[in-house]
């Protein structure tokens, strides 16, 4: 029996065609996954997102207990409200998951973790609070919907009181804020401007209602994960993963080694990685016919390799991968495509932003 | 529940054939093969003048989930291909048994053709999946 959100029927009534995600009955499409990819890029578009893990971490060690969790350092965040990604790592290195956390004050924070690894995370977090004075609450209650594109913020802010629209005015990028029944982020996974928005689950279905009536597209997980791969956002489980170090995930900007005597989980694996070196995480372009797919064996003068993520991206019209590969990889590789050995770019890890290409 | 012509034949890896008359027959893939695969980027089509077997992979139909070949349902030669595919992908996902059609291949043996599915045969072989 899988599970359901709350805007379930809203995807049946829209004709979605359903797959099951890790447990979850969740939309692929609504028709076709390039125009919902085009609707995010060029206007705006909505994803529910409501399988996401939200959990709140409160408590007068909550600061303590995140520095120690995290391998990015909440003790960075000042101002109330704003957001830091992270990767939770085991003793080993690994990643045992990626996640954004919103710091309300040094009490009280709310963090987003992947569904897909719900159980497993909500073992992590409770193992990990032992001795520390921190409670750690699932907020189920909540539906929550990513509203993404150039217009996405105009057109979700119809739906918004006057209160709200106070709340999010000027808000930058990265900042959530509590707003009357309304969590309200500008965080997404898309590479575009727009909105992550909590909503209480009773008013999940008349809020996205709400916004297709104000012209936002629904998209589903197949344009999620064309956009999120051309923006060069990594997916937990398939770019990384327990086994793999976030030093080769293109991750280290998010480990915090200053001050040298904070402790976190797997943070004498990581010192011992980075003195050894690892693999890497690059972007390849392939111009040429056919599409570059996760699983894809590569060659390069310094070893093997392997694609984590492939597509063809419908913004630049051609395939697009992420790769993990030896370190001192440079300009071109070739990959394994249906028998035969091409010869790629490689680029670093991040093809569009708002709208265009960085490439 | 995907549209399957009476008037056509199928094979069970999804393709359909239509005589055009003179032994030339027109392939495509299914209505029910474009919806499994979904947005089609490329197509990558064979020469005309390739002489080809039944069961030959002579076509890749790649969209932006995965690579799947086409198979010559038939024996015989390509005498047409689609070239509107070239720029027109899509086509396979919005008219799957009209503009979306891949090639024309001239039969060896026309009567090859009735040891194909028909459409109950086809709807058959898919509940079957």
């Amino acid at each position: 029996m899988s599970s359901k959100t709350g805007l379930h029927a809203k995807h049946l009534e829209a004709g979605a065609k359903m797959v099951d995600f890790f447990g979850w009955d969740m939309p692929i499409s609504y028709g076709s996954q390039i125009e919902e990819h085009h609707a995010v890029r060029q206007d705006a578009g909505m994803f529910d997102v409501s399988h996401m893990t939200i959990v709140d971490a409160t408590g007068s060690q909550a600061k303590d207990y995140l520095r120690y969790l995290l391998a990015n350092d909440v003790a960075k965040l000042k101002d109330k409200g704003k957001a830091l990604y992270s990767g939770m790592l085991n003793e080993e290195g690994g990643v045992v998951d990626d996640l954004i956390v919103y710091h309300f004050d040094d009490t009280n924070y709310r963090l987003v973790v992947n569904s897909a690894t719900r159980e497993k995370d909500m073992n992590w977090l409770l193992a990990k609070a032992e001795g520390f004075d921190v409670t750690i609450t699932e907020r189920s209650e909540f539906a929550m919907i990513a509203v993404q594109g150039p217009n996405a913020k105009e057109k979700a802010a119809t739906l918004f009181s006057e209160a709200q629209k106070e709340a999010v005015a000027g808000m930058k990028p990265f900042f959530g804020v509590q707003a009357e029944d309304l969590f309200i982020a500008t965080t997404g996974y898309t590479g575009e401007a727009g909105y992550e928005i909590m909503v209480p689950e009773a008013r999940a279905q008349q809020f996205w209602q709400g916004l297709l009536d104000a012209g936002v597209k629904p998209c589903g997980l197949g344009a999620r994960d064309t956009l999120r791969l051309e923006a060069g956002m990594n997916l937990y489980g398939q770019d990384m993963d327990e086994s793999v170090s976030p030093l080769a995930a293109n991750m280290g900007w998010t480990i915090t080694w200053e001050p040298a005597d904070r402790d976190f989980v797997g943070r004498k694996a990581l010192e011992a990685q980075r003195e050894q070196g690892t693999d890497k995480l690059v972007g390849l372009v392939m111009t040429d016919k056919g599409v570059l797919r996760a699983g894809q064996k590569i060659r390069t003068e310094k070893g093997e390799g392997v694609i984590t993520s492939g597509t063809f991206s419908p913004t630049l019209g051609h395939a697009i991968a992420m790769a993990r590969v030896p370190a001192g990889t440079e300009n071109q590789v070739e990959v394994e495509m249906r028998k035969k050995w091409v010869t790629v770019d490689v680029v670093k890890p991040s093809f569009v932003r708002n709208g265009k290409s960085v490439l | 529940m995907s549209n399957i012509p009476k008037d056509l034949r199928y094979a069970a890896t999804h393709e359909w054939v239509r005589p055009e008359g003179d032994g030339v027959f027109t392939v495509g893939i299914s209505e029910h093969a474009q919806d499994l695969l979904g947005d089609m980027v490329f197509v990558e089509l064979p020469d005309v003048g390739d002489q080809v077997s039944t069961g030959d992979d002579i076509a890749v139909a790649e969209s932006v989930k995965a690579a799947s070949d086409v198979y010559a349902p038939i024996s015989g030669e390509i005498v047409a291909v689609n070239e509107e595919l070239e720029e027109s992908p899509e086509l396979v996902n919005s008219d799957s048994y009209g503009d979306g059609w891949m090639f024309k291949i001239k039969a060896d043996d026309a009567s090859e053709v009735e040891n194909l599915l028909d459409a109950d045969g086809y709807q058959a072989s898919i509940d079957e999946e």
